[in-house]
């Protein structure tokens, strides 16, 4: 690994955990266990497309586990895990199929990780669950994926390596 | 965004209309229901029928569940996002109340054989 991608991956898991954090600090108005603006998605996001699919799951699991041992239980390392898998196995799809643009995957994986997260709870907790939050979690997931997905593309147009 | 292509709005599209079908059959689907279900874990830990009226404390005092006028709400809890009081009132089956940190749920079911109120774990 060249010592200025390892510079950047630290950089981004560190920025992904700070994002995790603030986001913490944010109420949500709408009662909904599970609905998260996904701030840290920006930093998975632009992983994506600035090192690779692998450098991004690094970022995201950095994030997951460290956030979990600080803030979080077993519990919610689970549910995070299992969102943080489907959301980059989506992305990954995505961008791979090569017809999307970074706004997409980025809708794509806040949906995915709502799904993911709400999949571990419905397999922990109880099966109905899934039917009744899927609908609020899918339109939570398409409205703040959205918002992350914009910044991500500005981001990821505009933030030049250095040479 | 002059990026966002077709396939873009197309996914987006497809993605909300899921969302949307899926409130619409919850809303169709439910109907009044008889019996809440509180779980612990996953695990039946308590029935208390909708037709009586009460204040039941679950997982020893965790979260005090009411039930009045055959609706169930969460009076209180200790959790520090009290996301489950914020929720509200629930009649119609299918329908639950989480609460995350507690591990604890209860749902909205029709009829069962166990309409009466069972002393599960839920008593503390």
């Amino acid at each position: 690994m060249k010592n200025r991608t390892l510079a950047e991956l630290s950089l981004l898991c560190a920025l992904a955990m700070i994002l995790s954090y603030l986001e913490s600090l944010v109420p949500i108005p709408i009662p909904v266990p599970g609905i998260k603006l996904g701030l840290a998605n920006l930093a998975v996001v632009f992983a994506v497309y600035r090192l690779g699919i692998r450098q991004a799951a690094a970022v995201s699991l950095v994030r997951v586990v460290t956030i979990a041992l600080l803030f979080g239980s077993v519990l919610s390392l689970a549910y995070s895990l299992s969102g943080a898998a489907l959301s980059l196995l989506s992305m990954a799809l995505l961008k791979a199929a090569k017809r999307f643009s970074p706004w997409a995957v980025s809708v794509a994986g806040g949906v995915a990780h709502n799904i993911g997260q709400l999949l571990a709870a419905a397999v922990l907790l109880e099966t109905r669950l899934f039917l009744y939050y899927l609908p609020v979690l899918m339109l939570s997931g398409v409205v703040c994926g959205a918002a992350i997905g914009i910044l991500a593309a500005v981001l990821i147009r505009r933030v030049r390596r250095p040479e | 965004m002059k990026k966002i292509m077709k396939n873009d709005i197309l996914l987006v599209g497809i993605l909300l209309l899921i969302s949307a079908v899926g409130f619409l059959l919850r809303h169709v689907l439910g109907e009044e229901g008889k019996t809440a279900v509180v779980r612990l874990n996953g695990e039946i830990a308590a029935r208390y029928s909708l037709e009586t009226e009460g204040t039941f404390p679950l997982n020893g005092g965790s979260n005090v569940l009411v039930i009045r006028d055959g609706c169930a709400f969460m009076e209180s809890a200790d959790c520090p996002d009290r996301i489950c009081v914020r929720q509200g009132r629930i009649s119609r089956t299918g329908e639950v109340i989480t609460c995350l940190p507690n591990r604890l749920t209860v749902t909205v079911e029709g009829a069962s054989e166990e309409v009466d109120m069972i002393s599960g774990g839920g008593g503390g």
